[in-house]
This record gives structure tokens, sequence and C-alpha cells, in this order.
């Protein structure tokens, strides 16, 4: 064994280096620095570095949504034949072992949620590899974690090819034309969501896209729901959803493919907080912010200011701490909110930034009667105010030093001296 | 007088093969070098021709920009190469060392009679000047512009670092003398760190400002503790020195001799028996690195310690102001699945699959692989963690990077030099060049402002 891995990593070595200065190298190198850390020694500056790099600290990123895909699987089975069973006038009653962790409801679920995730690791990796060898760099590590994001984030009947359009559409214009991983200004999976949103609306909102077969059964007599609590709360249709808040944490509700599950996202999150790979000061704020928006709605109702009829009013008066439990507001900021790149860089600016996210998120999830979910937008608008925050918490501490030097004593004699040395010297 | 710094962000490195307290002496080197390229931005002219003879503290070169400041060689014998490079520029001189050693001896100076004009004078004239180190830029000392104050560390938390205690124990005198002569020099004070709780010879010294630091690296670097005490502010210039050379100066002041001597740690986990050597500054290193015995075949030998040093051979020499000279494995070999496989034996600051944090107190075997490819910068927060000044330095850097004049004197540029930021390229996710970035930076504000 060992001598067969000695032999795979010598032939690997001894291409790199017949690559090397060529147009595919970046493809090459890809390949093989996922196979085998390499080889580079330091040469410059420290001569010992950290474990980390980039690599792991996706890798890290991506464990986190493992959970959430695997969850996925299941409840896009479920969402289907519950919604079956409940138009056929025989709502199911969820049990955990009986029928939600079927092997029925998993396969459904792999067959429509696979496929996403293919087309979007595909797609998304095809452009960064012809990016890369275009410009001779190295394929950075970057779409690793946007393209597990993407399929998470859609409605499970999105048509593949719409997905592969906007997967072009948001890696070139969203982080290529910028200059890649590190450079660009808004989070691309975001701006491939967007993408999807605004050019193929009746796919991306509305009451039957969010249960897989809801649309294609529209109109017949099969028809089945495929609403969103908050599309429920949106027209002040409170009767018709029997969801329990613990089917609401657990995630066993309609929605976007990965977002459903509360629970497991803050198992997520807890992990990359505790990994140091996500800002905690992102999170909490965001999770701040979103309950100060929901608190504010919540008193708007109870002093009386709103009558019941109002288009607002279902989800004005939905409770404040809910809204971060249904709809995609705790996969944003576990996810989104904190990419790093695209946020606040400065330890204060995430305090800032955070809760503005959650603050904006819920604004206009309540004020968006088209369209009741507002965290995608919510991100994309602070990841544009984020190097503006940053300037300002910035400019605090160069004031800080301004100030210091104007107190400083700088002797007149000092610069006279010095003066008369640059004369000399020149 | 004493204040405490504690310093709280930071990272320690614990390494394999601290040098353990015993000092041998090392065999006599044949020939001594002196690296030229030790003396950032200093343009010499050389005074002695291939093949002349020199005593030890006879000057060798000066510098073009001031030609009282001497460069002298640290043994008596014959300079019996000059090696140049590009342009002609002399990179290193060797000279070959006589069997009995011969001195130039200046008159001695009492630094508590002498006035700042004699004491610089008798500095410049001794080749004792160029230990005296500047910021901002990190420049050997402006002999003409008195500095605000003198930072002297003598708390070394750099991984493998010489302890500083141990090096300069029962040298109080010297170093009572060379203090007593800088403080000459500047109308400020002294400032003098050391760890809290040493045994430190400085601490009943006069007419210094003593601080007891404690907390994990860069606690012992000197810019540390400049940010904490008296932050340098445009205009103003400080000075730095390591209290080893210290014990040159004071000797040469005492006894008119410049005594090249120092004790230098042998450390790393390529060294068998890693301990402290008495050698003389240019010595060629295999002249003690293989009395202690190597462990690889494949190692690096570095002069200085592993976050700031820089990279030489067996057969290079000691440099300048290098008291450490350490050696480790060199790390050019392929690891399977290295970027997603859980880590134990290497350092990190993160979590991510990486256990260093279960066991803070393990010492590691780091060898130089870089663990990962160069990137843009990408993880943001984490510099912060292990860097205490009152800088942001992932803006300061991008501001180098783009060559932001304005933005680099706001954001602290004046206040660093390249090995504050030693500790950020340790950690840097992105395996960002953090020392060139800012040595870089500081050449162009050197460059347009000065």
């Amino acid at each position: 064994m060992s001598d067969k891995r000695l032999t795979l990593k010598k032939r690997l070595h001894i291409l790199k280096h017949r690559y090397r200065g060529k147009k595919m190298a970046p493809a090459f190198n890809a390949f093989h620095t996922f196979l085998y850390s390499p080889n580079e020694t330091t040469h410059s500056g420290a001569h010992v570095r950290a474990a980390d790099d980039l690599k792991r600290t996706m890798n890290t990123v991506i464990m986190a949504l493992i959970p959430v895909l695997l969850f996925s699987f299941f409840n896009t089975g479920y969402q289907h034949y519950a919604a079956i069973d409940a138009a056929s006038g025989a709502p199911r009653e969820l049990m955990l072992w009986e029928n939600f962790l079927t092997w029925e409801n998993f396969w459904l679920g792999l067959i429509k949620v696979l496929p996403l995730v293919i087309i979007s690791y595909g797609v998304g990796l095809l452009v960064e590899f012809i990016f890369a060898v275009i410009k001779g760099h190295e394929v950075e590590e970057g779409y690793l974690v946007t393209g597990m994001l993407v399929p998470l984030i859609v409605p499970v009947d999105t048509p593949l090819w719409m997905l592969a359009v906007s997967v072009v559409f948001g890696v070139v214009i969203g982080k290529e034309v910028f200059g890649g991983t590190g450079m660009n200004i808004l989070n691309p999976a975001l701006t491939i969501r967007a993408f999807l949103f605004f050019a193929y609306p009746t796919w991306m909102s509305g009451d039957k896209v969010w249960v897989h077969g809801a649309v294609e059964r529209a109109g017949t007599a099969d028809a089945i729901s495929g609403e969103t609590i908050l599309g429920y709360l949106a027209q002040n249709n409170t009767s018709e959803f029997t969801y329990s808040v613990s089917d609401m944490f657990f995630g066993f509700i309609p929605g976007s493919v990965g977002e459903t599950s509360a629970f497991l996202i803050l198992l997520g999150g807890l992990f990359l907080v505790f990994s140091k790979i996500a800002s905690w000061r992102i999170m909490l704020s965001a999770v701040i912010g979103s309950l100060v928006m929901g608190l504010i709605f919540n008193g708007v109702v109870d002093a009386g200011w709103i009558s019941e009829t109002s288009t607002f009013y279902g989800l004005m008066s939905f409770d404040f701490w809910k809204h971060l439990i249904v709809g995609g507001l705790a996969f944003g900021i576990v996810y989104m909110a904190t990419d790093p790149v695209t946020g606040s860089q400065t330890n204060r600016g995430k305090w800032i930034y955070g809760f503005l996210i959650g603050f904006i998120s819920v604004m206009i999830r309540v004020f968006n009667p088209a369209y009741p979910e507002g965290v995608f937008l919510a991100i994309l608008l602070m990841n544009v105010f984020a190097p503006t925050i940053d300037h300002y918490v910035i400019r605090g501490n160069v004031k800080r030093r301004m100030k210091r030097l104007k107190k400083a004593v700088i002797p007149a004699a000092v610069q006279e001296k010095e003066e008369d040395l640059k004369v000399e010297t020149v | 007088m004493s204040k405490d710094i504690r310093i709280k962000k930071g990272l320690n490195i614990n390494l394999v093969g601290a040098a353990e307290h015993t000092t041998s002496k090392a065999a006599l080197s044949n020939v001594y070098a002196i690296n030229l390229l030790d003396f950032y931005g200093v343009t010499p002219k050389l005074l002695v021709k291939e093949g002349g003879e020199v005593k030890a503290g006879e000057p060798l070169f000066y510098n073009k920009d001031n030609e009282e400041m001497l460069f002298v060689s640290p043994v008596s014998g014959e300079l019996v190469e000059v090696i140049r490079g590009a342009r002609r520029k002399v990179l290193m001189l060797k000279i070959l060392a006589d069997k009995d050693q011969k001195y130039l001896t200046h008159k001695a100076l009492d630094p508590d009679k002498a006035n700042a004009e004699e004491i610089t004078a008798f500095l410049l004239q001794s080749g004792c000047w160029p230990f005296i180190k500047r910021r901002p830029y990190d420049l050997v000392a402006n002999p003409k512009v008195a500095p605000k104050a003198i930072f002297i560390s003598a708390y070394a938390t750099a991984p493998l670092a010489a302890d500083m205690d141990y090096v300069l124990q029962g040298k109080e005198q010297e170093l009572q003398t060379a203090l007593s002569a800088l403080a000459k020099l500047t109308p400020g004070e002294i400032h003098v760190s050391v760890g809290k709780g040493s045994d430190s010879p400085f601490a009943d010294l006069k007419g210094i400002t003593l601080h007891r630091v404690s907390g994990p690296h860069p606690a012992g670097l000197v810019g540390t503790q400049i940010n904490k005490i008296d932050p340098i502010n445009k205009g103003e210039q400080v000075w730095t020195l390591s209290p080893q050379d210290l014990i040159i100066i004071g000797e040469c002041l005492r006894t008119g001799k410049f005594n090249a001597e120092r004790i230098v740690a042998l450390a790393g986990s390529s060294i068998k028996e890693p301990k402290y050597y008495s050698t003389r500054i240019g010595a060629e290193i295999a002249t003690f690195l293989y009395a202690s015995g190597v462990n690889d075949k494949n190692f690096r030998v570095i002069n200085g310690d592993v976050l700031t040093g820089s990279k030489t051979t067996p057969n290079g020499f000691l440099g300048f102001y290098n008291n450490t000279v350490t050696a480790i494995p060199e790390g050019d070999d392929y690891e399977l699945f290295g970027w997603s496989k859980p880590v134990f034996d290497k350092i990190s600051t993160t979590r991510a699959l990486t256990f260093s944090w279960m066991l803070p107190r393990k010492t590691y075997d780091l060898n130089t692989n870089t663990n990962g490819e160069h990137r843009a910068f990408v993880v943001t927060g984490q510099y912060e963690e292990v860097f205490p000044l009152d800088i942001y330095p992932m803006q300061l850097l991008k501001a180098c990077m783009v060559k932001d004049l304005d933005e680099m004197e706001q954001l602290g540029l004046y206040e660093v030099i390249p090995e504050d930021f030693s500790l950020t390229e340790f950690v840097c996710t992105s395996k960002q060049p953090h020392q060139q970035i800012i040595r870089d930076g500081l050449d162009l504000l050197y460059k347009e402002i000065g």
C-alpha cells in the first residue's frame, strides 16, 4: 500500500513539473493539491506556518452544511408526500421514524436535490477552472462553499437549466470580474439567488414552488399546496397552517431546500463558532437585530396601531422570536452573513453589520407583500455597506492616532537636524 | 520605577528543541564573515582592500550616508574575500582569522563624565553604533537625531529564542555602563522590559524605567512594548537595542576594545543537544552546529528565530544582530489529504479539525512547509487575535500592498517593523508574506516621505 502511494506521489510530482508554466497548470494543480497538500516551503518571513489553509477553512464550512443537506433529502420527500396526503383530506401526523426518516422520502429527496448539487458544483467549478486557466492563477477554494450553498437556498423544483444559467452569471459577475475569491463585493451564492429571483420570479415565489410536485400538479385534480409559513402569514391566513413550534424549529416545514431546519443550522453555527471559522459576532448580532425588529412589530400590534385587516397584520403579529425558526433567516445568518470576504472585516464593524442584517431581514420580510422573505436582499444590501461600516470603524483608530500626534511635542531641533541630514545626503 | 505590561492577544509557539541552560565554548572559526545585508539601508564604502590585514575592532567599511559611522571587524586577520552581487553590490566580507587576536584599542570612556557628543563619537568610531536601530523604518540609527526614547526588550517570547536572563547573567557592570552612555543621548527615558517574575540583571540598574511584561508572544517584541508604553508618532524617532549588544557596548566603553563575543542559543528539533555556545559575531555556524549533533539530513539553518530569522546554511555565518541559531526540518514533501484530515502535530489558532487548542503546553516539531498555497486575503479577524498593537493589521497590510501612502501613515506604519507582523504571518490562512509586505511599505514610505 505504502509503495503504491509513493509511486502516485512521485508520479504526480513529475507531472506537476511537466505542467509547470503551461496553460493547463492551474487545472492540474487544483486536482493535485486536492489530493496532496503541496511540498511548498517558506521562502520569506516566518519559516514555520500554522496548519490552516483556505481549503481547510472552506472544508470546515462544508462539514457544517452536510447535516443540513442530508436533512433536506428527507424533508423534500416528506413535504411532497405530506402535501399529497393533505390534499386527499387525510393530513399526516409527523412521526420521525415512521414517516419522516424513510427510504421513500430519502430517495425522492436524493433524486431531486442531488442534481441541483451536481449542476451547482459542475457549472460553477467549470467557470472557475476556465478563469483560472485564462488568467493563469490557481483555482481558488471559494466556490467549494458557494457550490454547496446554492442548492440549499433554492426551491426544490428549480429547473436545472435555470440554475446553470444563474450560476454562470453569479460566478462571473459576482466574483470573477472582481478578481476572484477574496476580491468580490457581493456574496456569490446570494448573487446567484438574486439572479434567479429577478429573472425567473414565477419559479422563485408564490404558493407552489416550495414543495416538490406542486407546480406540475397545479390546476389538476391532484393539486397540492406548496405554500410556506411566511406565505400564509403574508396573506393573513393563519388558519390553514398547522405547523407547531417544534416543526418549525426542527424543520419539518416547506421552504427552500436546506433552510428549514433551524435546529441543524444552529448546530452547524455552533460548530463554525467553535472552530473559529465563522464570526460569532456577526451571528449573535444578527440574531439580536432580528429579535429587535420583531419586537418592534409586535409592539406596534400590541399598541393597536394597525388593524387586523391590514396586509401586514399577519407577519407583524407573528411572535418575534419565531422569525428565527421559519424561512431562511437562520440559514442566512449562519452561512451567508458570516462570509468573511463580503462582510465587515473589523470586529466592531461585524457587530453593526450583523445587527443590521437581522434588523433589515425581518423588516423586508414583513413589508414585502409580493415575496415574504428578505434575508438574501438584506445580506446583499449589507454586503454593499460593509466597506462603509469598516471605513468608519477604522477612522476611529486613525482619529486616536491623530489626536496622539497633536499632543506629542516633536522637538524642533530634531526636525532641523533631519533636514540638515537630507541636504547632506542629496 | 516599574510599570507592568500585560499582553492578552498573542500566541506562544512551543517548539521542540529549546536550548538547555549550559554554555559551551564553540570551536574557533577559521573564517569570519560580516553579512552586509544585516545592515538594511546602509550603502557600504570599503576601507580595506581584499588581502588587507585588520585588527579586531578595526573598521572594514563606513556608511556612505554618514562617513563617521564605521563598521568594524569582529576578529583580527586578513580580508580574504569580498563577495559581490548584482551591480557589484558588496554582500559579504570574509576574514581569515589570525591565531593570536590583536585588538584595536580605543581610549576607554567613562559615560558619567562624558557628554553626548563624546559618547556619540566614541560609539561611531568603535563600531558599536550599528547596534542601535531606529524606528520608524527599522534602520541603523541616525546619530544626528536624538530619539524620543530608547527601548530595550530583555524578555524573549519568540519560539526557541535565547533566554535573556540566562545569557545576561553576571553582566550588570557592562549593561550599566552602556545604559549610562545611552541615557545621555536621549532627552527621554530608557525603557527596559523584563519578564514578570524573572530574575533579570536589569532589575537593579539605574537610570532606566523598568517594565515587567507578561503574556504570550509577541509580548517580548520591542514593538509591542513601544505600542503599550509610548507609541511612535509621525515625525518621532525611537531607538531600540538588543540587551546582548549592550554588553559589547558596555565592555567597549570600559576597556576600549570591541569584543565581538556573544552567547548564542542553538535550538530547534534538528539539533540533538540544543544548548548555548559562546562564540563571536560572524563565526561560521558549523563551528558549533555539529558539536551538538543534528537529527535530520534535510534541515534548514536559520540565523535568528523561526519567525523572523533569515535562512542560511551550516556554512553560513552568525549574523550581526542574532543571538539564536535555529535548525528545523525542511518540509518539502507532499501530504495526502493534508487539507482535510485532522491535524494533531501542527499548531493552529483555529479548531477546524486542528487540535493544538487542546494541548496548549505541548511542544511541536514544525517543519518549513507552508501548509497550503498562497491566496488572496479571505479570512478576517484571525490576525487581530494574535496582534496586540492598537493597529488594524489587515487594513495596514492592504494599504502597503496598494501603496497608499496616506493610509499607511494613518493606519500606523510608523509604529511597526516587519517582525511585528511575524505572528500574523504565521497564522495567515492565505499564506501572505506579511513581513515582506511591511518591509516594502516601509521602503516606499521612506523613499517618498523619509
